[in-house]
């Protein structure tokens, strides 16, 4: 049987559809502005001399330099660092705060997010006073006897991956936070009551379930730490150099835009080459989980 | 497999002012089907969550068999469980649910496989191993759910309204095939509900809860026929709670002085199928509705109280020239009459 279909109808559900789709208008226009052109415009760029002839020799340049390269291992070890210690506390922390009873995992999550709520500028000379050789900490050590001399806590990379670990646990925490509190609890119920220990609990039920969740704290963590300029740069007191405050100095200090340029497509390189190994992993873990229980 | 007996002790449980278990003692035998039925809030998902261990009794004590569970962690007691909502595990195919159990248990890939699927065979789902659980339907996660509480062969089966998200039709066989299956097996089973005729139909016996108390513990007939209380006769079906003094016997001897239940299909309205010593209730048609196998009367009595009449439509030739207004006499045999003691609250 065939329905006849009133064109007056079908236009209306057409331009219904459409109305509904401009409404993603101004952000597309503001991504188009604010991302893409820039990113062709840097493109464009790292081919530039500073005459503004076409060359392949930024590249040359940079690519040669050692400096470049043990800039991209420090980017790195500070993400991946970063990373590893926001997966090590945020987890436990995220199952703490989805298995506490409302009220309290409402408060507890308020002590986490009141970092995001203040300037990252003023969280990190507020490490600084923490951590410096006369600081807070330092004199706490030194003053209980717990050490002799002061630790090197600060301008160095321990206290730019504590200040990174810092800003990055609420941004980890999030995600996996919504992923666990939104497993049924029978779920849990039924794995204990079939036997399951809270480790086995945890492994075969809670892990899998919130993969998702994990997946997507990493991803904002990493995305952020890759680029990740201010901390590293007061923290780390001029020894520790990402990409991020290579290509700062390119620009200040060397008016350089087509190495910063290059440094810049290399932090995108990166960030991709990532995200490739990322949805690669995810991929693995999807097909493994079911066979997860006969761990 | 051997299954074992339940003893509930005195068991109570509150949450702040709010009593969800007020002293509560059973005993459950093993191999009983016992159903735990009320409306909700009465208690009765309270009480079976704290057989299972996920809620902490403040007094009183469980036992299965002569061990004391009251403060075993739930993964050690060795009990079944279907959930309301089935609970299967999204992120594992059916076989891998089933075989959930038996891995934790470290039993050999092979053999956990091989019992799965046995099992799944059981309940009817064979051919369904390798589905993934978004893929069934309501009826199918009912019968992986079973499957899963039974093949690590607990001593004890807990079901918590496990048919409520099945539509009539499918309730009716589950409910059947649910019996079947606790026959075959012939383990303890406690069943929540707040469907008496569910109730009715599966169990051996049936403890009617209501605010935190159980009210009458009882075979399911005489739960039905013989109510404790008026909260009981009512909740199992259209009862009449008949003050004293409103009946007279058709025999003409003495009527009973006190509180008295007669369910509304106990009556008739031809004195001679009721009886010599039936009891008779005079009153005007206030309405009348036909229900496809019956007819629902509506009777107001001198006294002005209303009593509902059901009468079978085989039975009812007369019922549909019935007007509202007229005076009528229902008729219900002694033996389907039963005193409530003070029940006229």
């Amino acid at each position: 049987m065939t329905v006849t279909v009133d064109p007056a109808l079908l236009a209306d559900a057409r331009r219904e559809r459409r109305f509904f789709l401009s409404l993603s208008l101004p952000a597309l226009f503001i991504v188009g502005l604010a991302a893409i052109l820039p990113i062709l415009w840097i493109i464009r760029q790292s081919f530039l001399t500073t005459g503004g002839e076409y060359t392949v020799g930024n590249y040359t340049k940079v690519l040669s330099s050692g400096l470049t390269w043990s800039a991209l291992v420090t980017t790195l070890e500070l993400s991946l660092g970063t990373l590893a210690i926001c997966i090590v506390l945020g987890i436990p922390l995220a199952l703490a705060l989805a298995s506490a009873r409302p009220r309290v995992a409402n408060l507890l999550m308020a002590f986490v997010m009141l970092p995001l709520w203040t300037a990252i500028l003023v969280r990190t000379y507020g490490w600084l006073v923490l951590l410096r050789r006369d600081g807070l900490i330092n004199a706490a050590l030194t003053g209980s006897g717990l050490t002799a001399e002061p630790l090197p806590l600060v301008y160095n990379f321990t206290g730019t991956l504590i200040g990174m670990v810092h800003y990055m646990l609420p941004l980890f925490l999030l995600p996996v936070y919504a992923a666990m509190r939104d497993i049924d609890p029978n779920l849990i119920r039924a794995s204990a009551s079939m036997g399951a220990t809270l480790g086995q609990v945890i492994r075969t039920v809670i892990m899998p379930l919130s993969a998702g969740g994990i997946f997507s704290g990493s991803v904002i963590v990493l995305i952020y730490s890759i680029g990740f300029f201010i901390t590293p740069a007061v923290l780390g007191g001029g020894k520790v150099n990402p990409l991020s405050t290579r290509i700062e100095r390119a620009l200040s200090t060397f008016q350089d835009w087509g190495s910063a340029s290059v440094l810049g497509i290399l932090l995108l390189v990166l960030m991709a080459l990532i995200g490739v190994m990322l949805l690669a992993a995810r991929r693995l873990l999807a097909q493994t989980t079911v066979a997860a229980a006969h761990a | 497999m051997k299954s074992l007996p339940i003893t509930i002790d005195s068991v109570s449980k509150a949450y702040g002012s709010y009593v969800a278990l007020d002293d509560v003692s059973l005993d459950i035998q093993a191999g009983e089907f016992l159903t735990l039925l009320g409306p909700s809030g009465s208690g009765k998902t309270t009480l079976l969550m704290a057989l299972a261990g996920f809620v902490r009794p403040d007094s009183g004590k469980l036992l299965l068999g002569d061990r004391d569970i009251t403060r075993l962690a739930p993964n050690k007691r060795d009990i079944g469980i279907v959930f309301q909502n089935y609970a299967l595990f999204p992120h594992m195919n059916v076989l891998a649910n089933v075989a959930y159990p038996l891995a934790l248990r470290n039993t050999p890939r092979a053999e956990a496989r091989q019992r799965a699927l046995a099992t799944l065979a059981r309940v009817k789902l064979d051919g369904l191993a390798e589905r993934n659980i978004a893929a069934l339907s309501g009826g199918q996660r009912q019968r992986v759910a079973l499957a899963r509480a039974i093949v690590f062969e607990p001593r004890v089966m807990l079901m918590d309204e496990p048919l409520s998200a099945l539509d009539k039709n499918l309730r009716e066989t589950m409910q059947y095939e649910i019996r079947r299956l606790h026959d075959d097996l012939g383990i303890t089973t406690i069943y929540v509900t707040h469907d008496q005729r569910e109730a009715l139909i599966m169990s051996d016996r049936i403890a009617v809860m209501n605010a935190g108390r159980i009210q009458q513990i009882d075979t399911p007939q005489r739960i039905y026929d013989r109510p404790s209380t008026r909260f009981v006769a009512e909740f199992m079906g259209e009862a009449n709670i008949v003050a004293p003094g409103s009946v007279r016997r058709v025999d003409g001897a003495e009527a009973s002085r006190e509180t008295l239940m007669i369910r509304a299909e106990s009556f008739h309205l031809d004195a001679k199928l009721a009886g010599a010593d039936a009891v008779a209730l005079e009153g005007m048609l206030r309405a009348k509705a036909f229900r496809g196998e019956n007819w629902l009367l509506t009777l107001a009595l001198d006294g002005g109280q209303e009593v509902l009449v059901c009468i079978p439509a085989a039975l009812a030739g007369g019922c549909a020239e019935l007007a509202a207004g007229q005076r009528m006499t229902a008729y219900a045999p002694a033996a389907k009459v039963h005193a409530i003691a003070g029940a006229m609250a």
